[in-house]
């Protein structure tokens, strides 16, 4: 314990404790100061920690252990938390976008009952989401983990008065015990081959000794995790939790379920890449689930009219590309493009909080339109984040997304590198699009709301535009620390990970390697400038095409429109027959089998009683006659028995 | 000329009359005069095997006995009496007022 940054994750906690224990008698306000406050002095610490890092050098780390957890022979599990160059990044974004939100959830939940409850929770998650990115063990990172799901699963369901907000939170937690499933059976996979969790341990175990892990071995564990990961970050097949995930407050949204929770499966292999880097068949089929999750949610995001709903499959594609990254083995530009993504996805995900504000709770976009002059501030900020994420360049998208389709592109696992650069190039077409259309529906145009709620239409309260402001200048600033050398930059960002990342080639040279980079540059500003023209041209100019659209392939709208009846498939594959066994097991196996083998032993039990009762029936005469073909039975033993 | 075995014999006999009688038997006074007789048959075992073996020891016992079955006889038949009196019962099976359950 020679340093601070056991504290980083502590203060939440604290500020947890004394919300959920005495919160509900203490007046809103001291409640909002002590669960803003802590998060925000956290983040101080993180970045003191983040100074001292830097002070190091490149091999640094700052590590702090509390206690050993669990001992059970060789195997030892250390509450360690470990501060290097990649939980540097992860806590700065966690808990400095996580302070934003909290600030934000000051003003936007200022009138809710359940204040304190509220505050609890996203501290708790805080928390929790602070061990995931500090934990050394795997162990430790699981406790984590798990905290963030239940963390999720409480405030998904925070306004549980409403059935289906209940429901999507039980979804959301079963969805991702699935999952979780998977990671577990990885971790103890782990531990029977490398025989610890403890991630450098275990990185200098395989390095002293490759011989550990087959490769059959390396792709079973591997995959095993990346199930874990494909639960927690709403990646293909397990992402049907996302979207309805949005039935929690709006902050929530943008604090688990855009910028820091649903990012730690990507998080997770990034830490692993040592592991991952070890199956060629693994990092395939990641970046190709990955790739394929982007396109996929992208063109759902195209139909959908709740605006949450269209930044949910946004997440759930910007999702992919950072699996197309970590894929590919371009761990720090999906770390990067996580960075860049937790800004511009919070700032759209509160500037949506804003607008569904500001109109009494309206998130239908048909009904929006015309908000320019009312909310200045919600409006500039929403088209830069809506910029951002299209790939506007200088914009911190651009430089995050235009790096990760670089690297597909130039991937070591070869020219299926083309395939991933290519799906993921037809998604920033998809992404623009949908992005600009959902932004010139909601926000340009005549208002569409009923003169009651336009009436009430008003600018947010300074706690929550000021939080835009914040994450906008963030937005546009945050991609220079990490802007390739191809553009003058030096990549900072990427020369910062180094040390944690195994380095991987690139199947160009030098020299052909530079020329493709500019093609592609060229190609990415072309897919984003035509799909804003492609939304500008159906939604502002001549806005009867959709509707001649959606009528000429009205079939292929509604499937699209119905998120492509995935969940409907589950049900009728997955729930549904689990109900049917339920209720075999239910009316067969319990009330006969079970309940009759119960009732065997009890009437068997009351029989034998029966027997026995009749010899002590208070008849003497029966005593006696026992007593005396006993005493006879010992005679006869007696006697003949010796012959 | 009647040897011990005859005694034995004897005595095996009124025992097993005795025991008979407790067992299926239902009056509480044939009961108690049952016993009695297995009592006997024990002290016609005793004085038999004593003269048989030449030792004295074996008469003093029928004597204890007889004192003691004279006792037990008589708090015997004085329980009996009072049951009688109190029940107008003198049939074991009827004597259940002492407990609660039914006998099986």
């Amino acid at each position: 314990m020679d340093n601070v940054i056991w504290i980083i994750p502590l203060l939440p906690l604290v500020g947890f404790l004394i919300n959920g224990l005495v919160g509900r008698r203490l007046p809103d306000r001291l409640v909002a100061i002590i669960g803003v406050s802590l998060p925000v002095a956290s983040f101080f610490i993180a970045v003191w920690s983040f100074l001292e890092l830097l002070k190091l050098g490149d091999e640094g780390v700052l590590t702090s252990t509390l206690y050993t957890w669990i001992v059970s022979g060789d195997f030892v599990v250390n509450l360690t938390f470990r501060f290097d160059q990649l939980s540097a990044v992860m806590a700065l974004v966690v808990s400095g976008v996580g302070s934003a939100i909290h600030l934000y959830s000051a003003g936007y939940m200022h009138d809710d009952k359940s204040f304190s409850r509220y505050f609890s929770y996203l501290n708790l998650f805080l928390f929790s989401m602070l061990v995931l990115v500090l934990a050394e063990d795997l162990v430790l990172l699981f406790l984590g983990w798990e905290g963030v799901g239940l963390c999720s699963y409480l405030l998904i369901g925070f306004w549980f008065d409403d059935m289906e907000n209940a429901k999507a939170g039980k979804k959301a937690f079963i969805v991702n015990r699935i999952g979780d499933l998977g990671f577990f059976v990885g971790m103890a996979l782990i531990v029977i081959t490398i025989g610890t969790l403890n991630v450098p341990e275990m990185k200098n175990l395989l390095e002293a000794n490759p011989g550990l892990l087959t490769a059959g071995m390396a792709t079973a564990i591997t995959l095993f995790l990346f199930v874990g990961a494909t639960g927690k970050s709403a990646q293909i097949p397990l992402y049907i939790w996302l979207p309805d995930a949005m039935a929690g407050p709006t902050p929530v949204s943008a604090l688990i379920h855009a910028a820091t929770m649903v990012t730690a499966g990507v998080y997770m292999i990034a830490r692993l890449g040592f592991l991952y880097v070890l199956s060629p068949t693994t990092m395939i089929i990641v970046a190709l689930i990955g790739s394929l999750t982007a396109l996929y949610a992208a063109t759902i995001g195209m139909a959908q009219n709740d605006i949450k709903k269209v930044l949910a499959y946004s997440t759930i594609s910007q999702l992919g590309y950072m699996f197309m990254a970590v894929g590919v083995g371009a761990f720090a530009s999906g770390i990067f493009h996580l960075m860049t993504h937790a800004f511009f996805k919070a700032l759209l995900f509160l500037g949506a909080g804003s607008v569904i504000h500001a109109m009494s709770g309206e998130q239908d976009i048909r009904n929006m339109g015309g908000l320019r002059k009312k909310m200045p501030i919600t409006f500039w900020t929403f088209l830069v984040a809506t910029l951002t994420i299209s790939g506007i360049p200088p914009l911190a998208g651009f430089f995050s997304k235009d790096e990760i389709l670089w690297k597909a592109f130039s991937t070591h696992l070869g020219s299926i590198g083309i395939l991933f650069w290519a799906i993921g190039l037809l998604s920033a077409v998809i992404t623009a699009f949908y992005m600009f259309r959902l932004f010139f529906v909601a926000f340009t145009g005549e208002s569409r709301a009923s003169e009651d709620v336009k009436k009430h239409i008003h600018e947010s309260p300074f706690s929550m535009t000021s939080v835009l402001i914040l994450l906008g200048i963030f937005s546009v600033i945050g991609g220079f620390i990490g802007v390739p050398e191809l553009l003058g930059g030096s990549n900072h960002f990427e020369h910062f990970l180094a040390p944690i990342f195994p380095h991987l080639g690139s199947r160009f040279d030098a020299h052909s390697a530079h020329t493709w980079e500019i093609i592609l540059l060229a190609l990415s500003l072309v897919a984003a400038a035509s799909g804003i023209f492609l939304a500008y041209l159906m939604y502002v100019k001549k806005t009867d095409i959709p509707k001649v659209f959606v009528k000429k392939y009205n079939a292929l709208y509604q499937l699209v429109y119905d998120k492509y009846r995935i969940d409907e498939l589950y049900g009728a594959i997955f729930i549904r027959p689990f109900f049917v066994l339920g209720v075999i097991f239910s009316s067969i196996v319990d009330s006969w089998i079970i309940d009759g083998i119960v009732r065997i032993v009890t009437m068997a039990t009351a029989k034998l009683g029966r027997l026995f009762m009749s010899f002590q029936g208070g008849d003497v005469r029966v005593y006696g006659r026992v007593l005396l073909g006993g005493l006879l039975l010992i005679l006869i033993i007696v006697v003949f028995g010796r012959v | 000329m009647i040897t011990t075995t005859h005694y034995l014999v004897l005595a095996a006999i009124i025992f097993a009359i005795g025991c008979f009688g407790v067992l299926t038997r239902r009056n509480l006074l044939v009961m108690l005069m049952s016993v009695e007789l297995m009592l006997n048959s024990a002290n016609l075992t005793f004085v038999a095997f004593a003269k048989s073996l030449g030792d004295t020891s074996g008469h003093i016992f029928p004597i204890f006995i007889m004192t003691v079955a004279a006792c037990e006889v008589a708090v015997g038949l004085a329980i009996i009496i009072t049951i009688f009196r109190m029940s107008k019962i003198s049939d074991v099976l009827g004597l259940t007022f002492m407990k609660d359950i039914k006998s099986g």
